[in-house]
């Protein structure tokens, strides 16, 4: 097997979902390093489950999991942190009666050595953190907790950020920003995995993008393509 | 005059139901789940300090080291043997093992130490009297170890690793899994953490009034209501919570029969679940 091309996630004909109800069936999807790889597809399609399979927060029935080569099918989220694959999930994304300091240092539990460098990058990231960052999470705006949400995860320096609709329930203004932090966390080495509802804008950022219904792979091309493609415009981009 | 000394009473009480909401709430944030044991582990610590107060003579201050390492154990090994098997059931089977967990400890109490009242110290202790307010040595030491405690506690939550660990579980523990926390190690430090704590709401109860079997069940309700008005899970809640409700059960006896002090937080109790289930300070919704 070859090495340099190894892909930084390489999810090979997962079926799997809650018990024994696969909600995914056969998917395959690949991250290769420093891409943005994005899943767009209608609600229902198994977008997001398709990334917790992949995290180990949904049961993977059939199929294998591999992170830089090693397999990782159905491993706990606990120990997938300490290979650096780091997860953003949805709803519920930080610690709200801690300080956005302590959310951060809670990112870094894992950690050994001293964070306080990677805390730095991240106020460089994002500034408004570091002036509030004795302020409690849960008393930020959506955006703001969508910064915080990302630092923590990016507090073990990961290989790979999963970020699970990172621009859901935000205002239009913030939308455009979370792009812009996703493409400056990708410029500093880190594989990015999303999935998005704002499609159109996210393939516009992404290397790759797949599309998903009912469970199944239906399209997987470069952002760029799925974005001219007319029929997937139509279906599944919401037209136009 | 009357009020001034009802409030001191009040903080006094007040103090105790503090130190056992403490336990309760953190135990709740990390684990979801309403420990009806924790009374009856307070009677456990109480009598361990009895132990060896009396038989070796040793001061009630170090007769609480050796009380507390018993009761901080015995919660670990009640977790591990009871409630850790059952955490992936219904919560309410969860309860209802805390409670019959409840019955066990205090015949256990009362097998081993019997079930008539004792006292750590006998004689009469001269009250000091200041501006009409009658203060006595035990209630000194109640107020002074409770300051300590909340010191402890405060230190231990906002500085150390595990304690930071035990409040992200609190707020979330489904984000602290995935940010890589130990949860079962976090638990296990929960317990012995609350124990600790417990043993010295114990002693002090203990101390402020007499030990009896029962005497940790008595409070219980009291102790729930503390932790529910403070906001379940939030630590700090359970402090205001409890002297609050500490304060409202002396101030009830201007109004009707002392005897009708329990009903007092068990109206607050319910006043809250309905009108603020949340708690004072934000705490995980019920």
């Amino acid at each position: 097997m070859s090495d340099n091309n190894q892909p930084v996630l390489d999810i090979r004909a997962v079926s799997g979902g809650y018990g024994d109800i696969n909600i995914l069936e056969d998917v395959d999807l690949k991250v290769h390093a420093g891409e943005v790889v994005v899943i767009v597809g209608p609600n229902g399609a198994g977008k997001s489950t398709l990334m917790k399979a992949a995290f180990g927060l949904v049961q993977v029935n059939a199929g294998e999991v591999l992170l830089s080569g090693e397999k990782i099918t159905n491993i706990s989220p606990d120990r997938l942190v300490h290979k650096g694959m780091s997860y953003v999930p949805q709803e519920r994304n930080v610690f709200p009666t801690m300080s956005v300091q302590e959310n951060l240092e809670l990112g870094a539990y894992i950690r050994k050595d001293d964070a306080r460098a990677q805390m730095d990058r991240i106020f460089d990231l994002f500034p408004k953190l570091k002036e509030r960052r004795k302020q409690a999470a849960g008393l930020m705006s959506g955006g703001e907790r969508q910064m915080v949400a990302m630092g923590r995860a990016l507090m073990i320096e990961p290989t790979l950020l999963m970020l699970d609709e990172p621009t859901a329930g935000l205002a239009p203004a913030y939308v455009h920003q979370v792009f812009d932090w996703i493409r400056a966390i990708n410029d500093q080495g880190v594989s990015i995995l999303m999935v998005e509802q704002n499609a159109k804008q996210a393939l516009r950022i992404a290397n790759r993008g797949y599309v998903l219904a009912t469970g199944r792979n239906r399209h997987e091309d470069t952002g760029e393509r799925l974005l001219a493609d007319p029929e997937i415009a139509d279906m599944f981009l919401g037209g136009r | 005059m009357e009020f001034l000394q009802l409030t001191y009473n009040g903080l006094v009480l007040g103090s105790i139901l503090a130190l056992g909401a403490i336990g309760v709430t953190m135990i709740f944030g990390v684990l979801r789940f309403a420990h009806f044991a924790h009374g009856d582990l307070m009677t456990v610590g109480a009598y361990v300090a009895l132990t060896f107060v009396h038989w070796l003579a040793w001061p009630i201050w170090l007769a609480a080291l050796p009380a507390i390492a018993v009761t901080s154990i015995l919660a670990v090994v009640l977790d591990q043997l009871f409630y850790r098997r059952l955490r992936r059931v219904a919560p309410v089977i969860l309860l209802i093992s805390s409670f019959a967990t409840a019955l066990m400890l205090r015949a256990l109490v009362q097998i081993i130490w019997g079930p008539d009242n004792q006292v750590y110290a006998t004689g009469i202790s001269i009250p000091y009297r200041i501006a009409g307010l009658v203060i006595t040595p035990d209630s000194l030491k109640v107020l002074g170890a409770t300051a300590l405690m909340v010191v402890v506690v405060h230190l231990f939550l906002a500085h150390t690793k595990m304690g930071k660990s035990m409040r992200a579980m609190s707020d979330n523990v489904d984000l602290a899994r995935i940010s890589g926390v130990p949860v079962k190690r976090v638990i296990f430090w929960t317990w012995v953490f609350a124990g600790a704590l417990t043993a010295v709401a114990g002693i002090l109860l203990g101390v402020d009034t007499r030990l009896i079997p029962t005497m940790g069940w008595n409070i219980l309700l009291p102790i729930f209501a503390a932790a529910i008005l403070g906001g379940v899970g939030r630590p700090y809640g359970a402090v205001l919570g409890g002297l609050i409700i500490g304060l409202a059960m002396n101030y009830s006896v201007l109004f009707m029969p002392s005897a009708y002090k329990l009903a007092v937080a068990f109206i607050i109790m319910i006043a809250v679940l309905i009108l603020r289930p949340q708690g004072l300070l934000k705490g995980i919704s019920l």
